[in-house]
């Protein structure tokens, strides 16, 4: 067993702590970019001042996005039952002006304030990287054997994720509550999780430890990026059904996020994947647990909730074919999914006695 | 169940189920004695009527999210299989709600009548689901892509080409190299119209989208068998094995047995285990986990049989040993001190190992030692055994490292009667003290028994003496035998190969219509049509697109400029190729 490096272990708390800073600024920045984006609007609204008009042109058009819901969907056999749009990235630029173009792809116009927002991000996910890294190099080991190290690896997960995504798609609207959550997982870590480094107990001496543990943070990750889109889906729906009522639009902010239906797309998409990463989890952890325990499933307080999980975004998957279940319900499953995640990991691992007890909190 | 195509079966407008539901409840108590004319439904009617219920999407999801929710409390309250001994302490703190909920088996949720029924239901809408839906996409996969739309421009993805004339290619040629275009990208083509002057190849792709997402709802029917078949056929035991001793796999030797429904004891190997060692190693180079355990090793002898040749086996944490169709596990360990007990007369009625519980990560040990050989009158001890025992301020002593650095005895005496004779089945690791006198504990003047090793102590009153002779480490071990769990993995990679294939497979249409223009050139529209949700189809589009501007050497970047030409010349129904000027 190799000699812990305490030196290493100092560094690696000492980056992590920039990195939490950083991610805090960006958090700032992201923020910040939603205010500028929200006054900007609000001048140009004014400027416009035929407030009237500018009604009249919400109106029709969310009229238009509403009511292809349901009408042509299903003769042509493309979206989910019941749904007329199409889901080929075709760039559609927000031609209601009350929500962001659908494809999700890169405007002409620069949003400084939000470029400065993803370089700090980027910034805190090299340095976090590195404290993950040489938390890993202290111990000798994967650094994900107790709950400090679930959480400081699973939130670098997910800003790495969320990078890669905006590589593809502009969803920098996602900044402020994925890097959000980012922080709130490295403050959590850092303030209630903190273990010191140290050896694994003889139970998590496997390279089950490797395969199953990362498979499950990494579907963490997207399950915690598909969580902020069902938020934001279901604002937008309510903001969408509020103006087509004929109500003032009040959180002119939302212009930013896509329509309903687009993030509702997106994260259908993204939960598959999440939801076949949690499939092999699942999997993975029963062959490990019939190496370790002689069972591959014994109803564990873990195994429950890793199965209800499962069961719960298997629903959700489910609900985007069923009639009724589409949009917001399933925006709701995807949320309760999450809830699920967020509970398993927290209140399962410090208070649920069980096999899985491998938190290292209080110890 | 995944994704609903056009022709299922189960998904139907919720209203109608309701009317439905409706005249099902209103007919049948009256008997079709009422004035309202509403149809008979009969039992078969009402059976199939409850069948398309129990079958219908909206049903298998509230099933699904049933099952989730109905899984929850077996986390939240002890379960018997796992922790029978915490249910005990459970019903014993709760007299009042324990009973009640144990009525709800909430103590045995998994095996509970309630989760079965939720499973069940859902297994057999899933069997209503999957069954109609193998039977439409085995027609499907036999058949011919659907007859060509007549205007492909309304289809999600349209595109035109234009074949310059004197290219040689007409419109009967385009049409073929086109179902080779798309043949080499693996669609299933079929030419029709050839004979007319608008000849048409209609083209289908990904029926491995619904095959996978058949294949993973007939898995999941195939884990749950699988695992119905592990329980009949398979066996677990547990047995706590002292260093030096062996355990013999026969029914006898085991702590405790749980067969399956279809197991006969005569089906064991006569395999032997010997615990020769166990070591056990423990954190000393960081002060922060200071004690934690780092590694338990027992080294093992075993023989496939009694006439076997002996091997030498390493049994570890997370490394099992594989002997006689059985697996070995090392799922405990802990202390036991050796001791002999000499009864009031002098002879040894108690001499060896006495397996303790440890409590705690100091390995601070429940010690149990039942006497029951002792004369005049049976024996009983009762206390802890500290590996490294230390003194606090009160003088109460207790277990501080894991390793026997100090090790100690700890224990009160008790002699009367042990109650082991009336044939009543007893724990080994609790003490019956209600008909036995209290000798030694620190309440009375004798005091507690403390040994060290090789210490010995004399009992009062004439009733012996007990002597502490030395340490010996035991290891828990499980054992299972497990026909079926081969099968349960075999059925999970099925599902998730299927799982993968469903979500990320995309099944596509695509027509391809040419048409002889009169000026010599040759008109091609196609589109593009998607089966459930394809994010991808706009590329699939765009390589077409370029495979056939490829094949019949069309410049790209002019096709949109030749539709445009040819819609104005074109007299007849050219279905919509001026719309060529996609934003593509």
């Amino acid at each position: 067993m190799p000699e812990i490096n305490e030196g290493f272990a100092q560094l690696s708390e000492q980056l992590m702590l920039v990195a939490g800073l950083a991610y805090a600024v960006a958090f700032c920045a992201y923020a910040w970019d939603l205010v500028t984006f929200n006054q900007a609007v609000k001048k140009g609204l004014a400027d416009q001042t035929a407030s009237q008009t500018a009604v009249q042109h919400s109106e029709s058009a969310v009229l238009a996005g509403v009511g292809a819901r349901g009408t042509a969907g299903q003769d042509l056999g493309s979206g989910p039952q019941g749904r007329g749009v199409r889901p080929s990235s075709k760039t559609h630029g927000g031609p209601d002006g009350i929500t962001a173009g659908d494809s999700m792809r890169y405007g002409k116009e620069r949003r400084v304030v939000a470029r400065v927002a993803v370089a700090l991000t980027v910034v805190a996910a090299v340095v976090q990287g590195f404290a993950v890294l040489f938390r890993g190099l202290a111990a000798g080991r994967v650094p994900w054997g107790n709950m400090y190290e679930f959480c400081t690896t699973g939130s670098f997960v997910v800003a790495v994720v969320f990078l890669i995504v905006l590589t593809r798609r502009d969803l920098r609207f996602l900044g402020t509550f994925v890097i959000g959550l980012v922080l709130l997982m490295v403050v959590a870590a850092s303030v209630s999780f903190w273990t010191p480094v140290g050896h694994l107990v003889p139970a998590l001496q496997s390279y089950w430890l490797i395969i199953h543990v990362s498979i499950a943070v990494m579907s963490s990750a997207f399950f915690t990026i598909t969580f902020a889109m069902s938020v934001l889906q279901l604002l937008q729906a309510r903001r969408e059904v509020s103006i087509a009522s004929g109500k003032k639009d009040k959180a002119l902010v939302m212009r930013l996020v896509p329509n309903a239906l687009s993030l509702e797309n997106l994260s259908y998409r993204i939960n598959g994947i999440a939801f076949v990463g949690w499939t092999l989890t699942l999997m993975f952890g029963a062959i490990w647990a019939e190496k370790a325990w002689g069972r591959f499933w014994g109803w564990d307080t873990k195994e429950v909730w890793t199965f209800v999980i499962w069961v719960v975004y298997a629903g959700y998957l489910h609900a985007r074919a069923t009639k009724g279940w589409t949009g917001t319900r399933a925006a709701w499953l995807s949320i309760v999914g999450y809830l699920c995640v967020v509970f398993n990991f927290t209140i399962v691992n410090m208070y649920f006695s069980g096999l899985h007890s491998y938190a290292g909190v209080g110890s | 169940m995944k994704e609903t195509v056009v022709e299922d079966p189960v998904g139907q407008e919720p209203k109608d189920k309701a009317s439905k539901g409706k005249a099902a409840k209103g007919t049948a108590p009256k008997g079709g004695g009422s004035d309202a004319v509403l149809p008979q439904l009969g039992v078969l009617g009402m059976f199939r009527w409850a069948w398309r219920q129990l079958t219908s999407m909206r049903t298998a999801l509230f099933l699904l999210l049933m099952l989730a929710v109905a899984a929850v409390p077996g986390s939240l309250f002890p379960q018997r299989p796992s922790a029978p001994s915490e249910v005990t302490q459970y019903l014993k703190d709760n007299p009042v709600s324990g009973p009640v909920m144990d009525w709800f088996k909430l103590f045995d949720v998994y095996s509970s009548p309630w989760f079965a029924a939720i499973y069940l239901l859902l297994f057999t809408s899933l069997v209503g689901c999957v069954l109609p839906r193998a039977k439409i996409h085995a027609k499907a996969m036999r058949s011919a892509p659907p007859r060509t739309p007549k205007r492909l421009s309304r289809l999600a993805e349209y595109g035109t080409v234009t074949i310059p004339a004197g290219s040689g290619v007409d419109a009967e040629t385009a049409v073929r190299d086109a179902a080779v275009v798309l043949k080499s990208r693996r669609y299933r083509v079929d030419i029709r119209d050839l004979d007319t002057e608008r000849p048409s190849v209609g083209a289908e792709i990904g029926f491995l989208k619904e095959v996978g997402n058949l294949i993973f709802h007939t898995a999941m029917i195939g884990v749950l068998a699988a695992i119905a078949f592990s329980g009949l056929f398979g066996y677990s035991g547990q047995r706590v094995l002292v260093e030096g001793e062996t355990f013999v796999n026969t029914l006898a030797s085991y702590d405790k047995f749980t067969p399956g429904a279809n197991f006969a004891g005569n089906n064991l190997e006569p395999y032997s285990v010997q615990l020769d060692r166990l070591v056990v190693k423990y954190d000393r180079s960081t002060e922060a986990h200071y004690g934690q355990p780092l590694d338990f090793t027992a080294t093992l002898t075993t023989k496939d049989g009694p006439e076997a040749e002996a091997k030498a086996q390493t049994l570890k944490v997370n490394d099992p040993v594989g002997i006689g169709g059985t697996n070995v596990y090392l799922v405990g360990n802990g202390y036991a001190p050796v001791i002999t007990v000499k009864d009031g007369a002098g002879k040894v009625a108690f001499q060896g190992p006495v397996v303790t519980i440890p409590t705690d990560g100091a390995y601070t040990s429940l010690v149990v030692i039942k006497v029951p050989d002792a004369k005049p009158e049976q024996l009983g001890f009762v206390g802890f055994f500290l590996p490294t025992a230390l003194v606090d301020e009160k003088g109460v002593a207790f277990g501080s490292d894991p390793d026997p650095f100090n090790p100690q005895l700890n224990l009160n005496a008790f002699t009367g009667d042990l109650g082991l004779d009336g044939g009543i089945p007893r724990n080994v690791y609790t003490l019956d003290t209600s008909k036995m006198t209290e000798i030694n504990s620190r309440n009375l003047d004798a005091g507690g028994i403390v040994l060290g090793p090789d210490q010995s102590y004399t009992l009062p009153g004439n009733n012996g003496s007990i002597s502490f002779d030395g340490i010996k480490r035991f290891a828990a071990l499980d054992i299972r035998h497990d026909p079926g769990q081969v099968y349960v993995l075999v059925f999970a990679l099925l599902a998730l190969a299927g799982l993968m294939a469903s979500l990320f497979m995309s099944r596509r249409r695509v027509w391809v219509r040419t048409g002889n223009h009169p000026d010599g050139r040759t008109m091609v529209e196609f589109g593009l049509l998607a089966r459930g949700e394809d994010h991808r189809l706009a590329g699939e589009y765009v390589a077409i697109n370029k495979a056939l501007h490829a094949k019949w050497l069309v410049p790209m970047d002019t096709a949109g400029q030749n539709g445009e030409q040819g819609q104005s010349t074109t007299n007849d129904s050219a279905q919509g190729v001026a719309a060529a000027s996609k934003d593509h």
